[in-house]
């Protein structure tokens, strides 16, 4: 039986993704380890803050999981939310985990938490960079209605690994914020097929910002997930030195492009305008060969 | 903000285990809640957080109606509101009870 991604809610994500009975939380709801801030802004908080973090198994071999409520707050990152992300990484580095996965449904910082949303991220990112400093696997998902963006979006692209299906989106700033900024002639916030060919994920698994898109479906994901268990990517100063000449060739060939489509036709796309209609399938056979490839 | 606990007589029959059960999320529109075995002497308690301020009564009877159609005792109900209406309260209550004792969810 399949069970969409993007409809279900971080408990039965996780629960679809690691091994049965196999997943023991730490700090749940019934610690009610709550925002801090939320009662002084007189607005509900959530026993869990939003996220639900823990330990489990996938095929036998021991994961740290991570998972952002994206119905509470718009998975926004606040204080105690992203200091449960926080331990969880850092806990990486006692347990030695195959893997650390971190299912993102976030629009970012919570701003009603201000600066300690602001300085969690900062705390997040560098705890991602010591557990794959240590050689532990930090593999993203994103599939969820908020798609990952903001502070979330910086987060996830500091993961070694990216899997997402193309109902999620990953970007630094969301449609209607640039709308807001530029103006609806720069970027139509309420162009659903414009959102998605720029921000969706088909587009960032074409210029090289992930690494596989599956099908709406738990049990991909967790198929996916399998294959970069235990596999890290090289975090070096030659690495990212790599890293920063493939960003400068990619801006190189594509800065003139004013649509994604364009982007997909330089790529060797045949017919462009039907990459929005490919199952992931034959989509991930096309992206294998054409896409442009991460150092 | 409002916040409202009401204690229930209880009335034993369901056997309860484990650690607590959350169903729901405080999303617009909707809730969670959380139940918990707690020693109370045979009552049950519900405690209440609500975003939208005014509906003491409202609650009351919708969680007495719930206490009504289920025999609990020892129990903790913990709800984080933010606007669900009394049907999606009574829906979430009940979904809480079915997943505690691992019903359909």
């Amino acid at each position: 039986m399949t069970e969409s991604y993007l409809e279900t809610g971080a408990r039965a994500r996780i629960v679809g993704l690691l091994d049965r009975n196999s997943f023991a939380e730490f700090l749940g709801p019934t610690a009610r380890v709550m925002s801090p801030h939320l009662p002084g802004l007189d607005m509900p908080a959530a026993f869990d803050d939003g996220i639900v973090v823990g330990e489990g198994t996938i095929d036998g071999r021991p994961v740290l999981i991570a998972a952002q409520e994206g119905g509470f707050m718009g998975g926004a990152i606040g204080e105690i939310h992203g200091a449960k992300l926080t331990g969880l990484l850092e806990r990486a580095l006692d347990v030695k985990p195959d893997a650390v996965l971190l299912l993102f449904d976030s629009g970012g910082v919570r701003l009603q938490e201000a600066n300690a949303g602001l300085i969690a991220m900062g705390e997040i990112q560098r705890a991602v960079l010591a557990t794959r400093h240590a050689g532990i696997s930090v593999i993203g998902l994103i599939g969820g209605r908020n798609g990952c963006y903001g502070g979330t979006s910086i987060i996830a692209r500091t993961c070694d690994w990216l899997i997402g299906s193309e109902e999620g989106r990953l970007s630094i700033s969301g449609p209607e914020v640039i709308e807001t900024i530029e103006g609806a002639e720069e970027f139509d916030s309420q162009d659903r097929a414009l959102v998605w060919r720029t921000m969706g994920l088909k587009h960032r698994r074409l210029i090289g910002e992930i690494d596989r898109v599956v099908a709406d479906d738990v049990t991909a994901f967790r198929d996916a997930a399998k294959d970069y268990l235990g596999r890290s990517r090289d975090l070096t100063l030659d690495a990212l030195e790599a890293e920063q000449g493939f960003l400068t060739e990619r801006l190189n060939r594509f800065h003139d492009c004013g649509d994604a489509r364009e982007i997909w036709a330089r790529l060797g796309i045949n017919e462009p305008a039907r990459v929005p209609d490919l199952d992931p399938e034959a989509f991930e056979s096309i992206a294998t060969t054409l896409a442009v490839q991460r150092p | 903000m409002e916040s409202f606990e009401f204690f229930f007589p209880g009335r034993p029959g369901l056997t309860w285990r484990g650690d607590g059960k959350l169903v729901g999320v405080v999303g617009s529109g909707n809730l969670e809640v959380m139940i918990e075995p707690v020693q109370l002497k045979g009552e049950c308690l519900v405690t209440i957080s609500t975003s939208v301020t005014g509906y003491r009564e409202t609650w009351k009877r919708v969680v007495a109606d719930f206490v009504d159609r289920h025999t609990l005792s020892d129990i903790r109900v913990s709800i984080n509101d933010a606007g669900a209406t009394p049907a999606v309260v009574s829906l979430r209550l009940d979904q809480a009870v079915a997943e505690y004792l691992g019903g359909p969810l």
